[in-house]
């Protein structure tokens, strides 16, 4: 046969032509396809073997409630014993949650999700409307709670720096003003910018259904909460009160009119990324309390939740920064020559600019902070990754760790692949719109 | 623009490193060099001044409010500050060490030190084993194979979507899953495989060996001034002379050779195995492999992303111009791709090398004992929180500035000279 002839044999499209380019395309290619695919069909069919052919879905229990689990003993090393799952789920969901209350971390959950799902949309973080008597009432409802935080706070000041035992005749008209307040405030929030609105509104609901002594819900102490909410308010309430820190620091940073800001924007951010988020952990759980003038206690969560916060805005800094960098000089320039003021060139100008050029990086920087909350492990906290442990504590079930291991990791993945592909989806419709 | 890549490329990633630039204010630039303060608010200048005073003032008050209290609390509690600690006795128990240790004599510095040198054997290891295998896997993923293009992409995805510290606990639960040490997997009779960790066989070492090293570092030198002296001939006639027959003798002949004439020592010490456990030869034990293993699958994972942005950053037209000048597919990528790649790779690789010297300190998880694992048992044991936890910070403080500096250092050399 002539080459022509082989030639006009060989589809240059089609299944056959996809596979010859792809797969079969040289004598190497083809000797990489026929090792991986060996290796490929046999971990695959082991997997498939251990994780659903040959798994074990229930086990029967003793009179007293105890698992009784030499099935999943006898199948161990042929197949999964997804049983454990089936038994502790709710433990390593929930944590230590009072069991019939346990619906409220669950909608917590989906709360959180949705309030994902909805940052992913654009259109969501346009601003709202500009009216003005929707402004006043915000501030009218942020006043409000000031007020009444700054009473407490001074009569906190005269009680432990002096001593002195005031009380307050106002407390309880106070405590209304505040209510009132933040209701104003959220409702002029949500009216001027929603997304962040939206985000007040949501976190508050969260706090509400999880401790509780409101509109009838029973008083959950934080000692109870675990799981996945634990995880999520961990790295949600870190990121939420990270981000706008970070900005700070960021500016601080590139300010060229305050040297003394700058170096302790510097001193701080290099402090943090230098050590490992172990370290600041470990100050926030032994250091801290030896802070606190004596009788002060605050709880663990609260330690853990702001070692988070102060570690993640020394990382966000650094993103946000980036994006300062990498926008023109100009852009500057102009808004000074306008004779904007240095808070409205950055408010309007320089950091809504800045801010979109880096969501791609700042999304990484989530993922990775999520995944970090699990450190909270060596601490003592209770979230998802700890109450796996815990899960696997008990003697029954001790020695079905992968099991338990692979279910954590699936939720994990879950969290973390839909962030990573909203973070892609991000970059390439970035850089479409740069190409043009 | 330089600026631009940013949002796209991995150098933002956490820890990214960002050359300064100038602050865009006019101020700065346009001032007039000797403009008197007003003291008036609408001086921006004063503004500066006042508001600098209030925030260092507000942060050296919160400051010394902690000082005070701590110091208050430390007082109350009966626990002295400072670190005389370090010279007492410890007490502590260290199961693996690169120096000799007494629990019984030795003092709490010395088990300090014996931490810093067990995080230190994981991160160097760890890099090395990590920068290898990432490049592995991002070749692959540039693979002109389907199969193997899609298998790393799936290893990439998934391993950087787990948290390392489930990653650490699921290694180690496996190995202490293994067979005790009389049912231990085997390889040959010299290598076992049990829950106590890897043994291995031990090379009984000698005078001999010591000076073959001694003749491989000189070898070594050898090569990199024989190349050098290539390069200056390549320069001045154009004719290459070979390195390679050059490099290998005396890289590997000569210390071949200064071993053979010493006799040619080479005994090995086997691993037996008495009662429970096994005697002799070198061994890994599980947490050093457990906590190596999940530092170098996970940092891989980063690595080959890194490694794949770098290459695929490189224009096709400049291979194709090498080619076009007619040099060979070896020397395009060494002389002009990966050069260009690096200017990509090093600063992004270097916050990878940092993260996992940080992330190390997870050893703490599943009791390889690091320096954080020993700092927090000895602050467990006297108290002394503060100071426990300021060396912990020092440690990884300078840790980190003496690979930032290094990094910083071969990347300036590597850098592109502007004309």
């Amino acid at each position: 046969m002539s080459d022509a002839a082989i030639a006009r044999k060989i589809p240059s499209i089609g299944a056959v032509a996809w596979l010859r380019a792809n797969l079969f395309g040289s004598w190497m290619s083809t000797a990489i396809t026929l090792a991986l695919g060996y290796v490929i069909l046999r971990v695959g069919i082991a997997f498939v073997d251990w994780a659903f052919v040959n798994a074990v879905w229930h086990v029967p229990y003793s009179k007293t409630g105890i698992a009784e689990t030499a099935v999943c003993q006898n199948a161990k090393g042929s197949g999964a014993c997804w049983a454990i799952i089936a038994d502790k789920y709710r433990l390593i969901l929930f944590g230590r949650f009072p069991y019939d209350e346990q619906w409220r971390p669950a909608i917590v959950i989906i709360l959180f999700v949705a309030l994902f799902a909805l940052s992913t949309i654009r259109s969501v973080w346009r601003k709202g409307t500009t009216a003005v008597w929707v402004q006043r009432v915000a501030l009218a409802g942020a006043g409000l709670i000031v007020l009444d935080n700054a009473v407490d706070l001074l009569l906190t000041i005269a009680q432990v720096g002096f001593g002195l035992h005031i009380s307050n005749p106002l407390g309880p008209l106070l405590g209304t003003l505040n209510t009132i307040g933040k209701c104003g405030f959220v409702f002029g929030l949500l009216l001027l910018w929603p997304a962040i609105g939206v985000w007040v509104a949501t976190l508050a609901v969260i706090f509400i259904l999880m401790s509780g002594g409101i509109a009838g819900l029973s008083v959950v102490p934080v000692d109870y909460w675990g799981g996945l909410p634990i995880t999520l308010i961990l790295a949600t309430f870190g990121l939420a009160f990270a981000f706008p820190l970070a900005i700070l620091v960021a500016l601080g940073r590139r300010s060229t009119q305050m040297p003394a800001v700058k170096t302790l924007c510097v001193v701080y951010v290099e402090l943090i990324r230098g050590v490992p988020l172990i370290s600041v952990l470990f100050m926030a759980s032994v250091m801290f309390p030896l802070f606190m003038p004596p009788g002060i206690n605050i709880d663990k969560l609260l330690r853990a939740q702001i070692a988070v916060i102060l570690f993640a805005a020394a990382y966000l800094a650094e993103v946000v920064r980036g994006g300062l960098q990498a926008l023109p000089k100009g852009q500057t320039e102009a808004a000074d020559a306008l004779g904007l003021t240095y808070w409205q060139k950055t408010g309007f100008i320089i950091l809504p600019q800045a801010l979109r050029l880096v969501i791609p990086p700042l999304v990484n920087t989530f993922i990775g902070f999520f995944k970090d909350t699990s450190l909270v492990l060596i601490i003592g906290i209770f979230d998802l990754l700890t109450m796996g442990k815990v899960a696997l504590s008990d003697p029954p079930w001790q020695s079905f760790s992968t099991e338990v291991y692979v279910f954590l990791a699936f939720i994990y993945i879950l969290f973390c692949y839909g962030m990573s592909r909203y973070s892609r989806g991000l970059e390439r419709e970035l850089n479409n719109a740069r190409g043009r | 623009m330089a600026g631009l890549d940013l949002a796209t490329s991995g150098p933002l990633e956490r820890g990214g490193r960002v050359k300064p630039d100038h602050d865009g204010s006019l101020s700065a630039a346009r001032q007039a060099p000797k403009r008197r303060i007003r003291l008036s608010w609408s001086d921006p200048a004063f503004r500066a001044i006042v508001w600098q005073i209030v925030i260092v003032g507000v942060v050296l008050a919160i400051g010394w409010y902690l000082f005070s209290n701590t110091n208050r609390n430390l007082s109350a509690r009966r626990i002295a500050t400072g670190f005389g600690f370090l010279d007492r006795v410890a007490g502590i128990p260290i199961g693996e060490s690169l120096i000799p240790y007494n629990p019984a004599e030795d003092t709490y510095g010395r088990a300090l030190w014996i931490g810093v040198l067990n995080t230190l054997k994981v991160a160097v290891i760890g890099v090395v084993l990590a920068t290898l295998l990432g490049t592995l896997i991002g070749i692959g993923r540039l693979s002109s194979n389907w199969l193997m293009a899609k298998l790393t992409a799936f290893y990439v995805e998934t391993i950087r979507d787990i948290p390392l510290l489930l990653q650490l606990l699921f290694w180690y639960t496996m190995l202490q899953g293994l067979p005790a040490p009389k049912q231990s997997w085997r390889i040959g009779d010299a290598i076992f495989l049990s829950n106590r960790g890897i043994r291995v066989p031990y090379l009984v070492w000698e005078s001999a060996h010591t000076w073959a090293f001694y003749g491989f570092v000189a070898g070594v030198i050898g090569t990199y001034l024989w190349n050098r002296h290539a390069n200056a001939t390549q320069e001045r006639t154009g004719v290459r002379p070979a390195v390679w027959p050059v490099g290998l003798a005396a890289m590997l002949g000569l210390p071949l050779a200064i071993w053979g004439v010493m006799g040619a020592p080479l005994a090995w010490e086997l691993p037996v195995l008495r009662g429970f456990n096994f005697q002799g030869g070198g061994t890994v034990s599980p947490e050093y492999f457990a906590l190596l293993a999940g530092l170098v699958l996970y940092t891989a994972g980063y690595i080959a992303e890194i490694v794949r942005s770098g290459i695929q950053a490189i224009a096709v037209g400049q291979w194709e111009a090498a080619g076009a000048l007619g040099l060979r597919r070896g020397a395009i990528l060494r002389h002009i791709v990966l050069p260009q790649a690096l200017r990509v790779i090093i600063p992004p690789m270097t916050s990878q090398y940092l993260n996992l010297t940080k992330n190390s300190s997870l050893a703490v998880a599943i009791g390889f004992q690091d320096v954080v694992s020993i700092a927090n048992t000895t602050l467990n044991q006297t108290g002394q929180a503060v100071e426990g936890i300021a060396v912990i910070m020092a440690v990884y403080l300078t840790i980190s500035l003496s690979i930032s500096l290094f990094m910083n250092w071969y990347n300036a050399r590597i850098a592109l000279v502007g004309r």
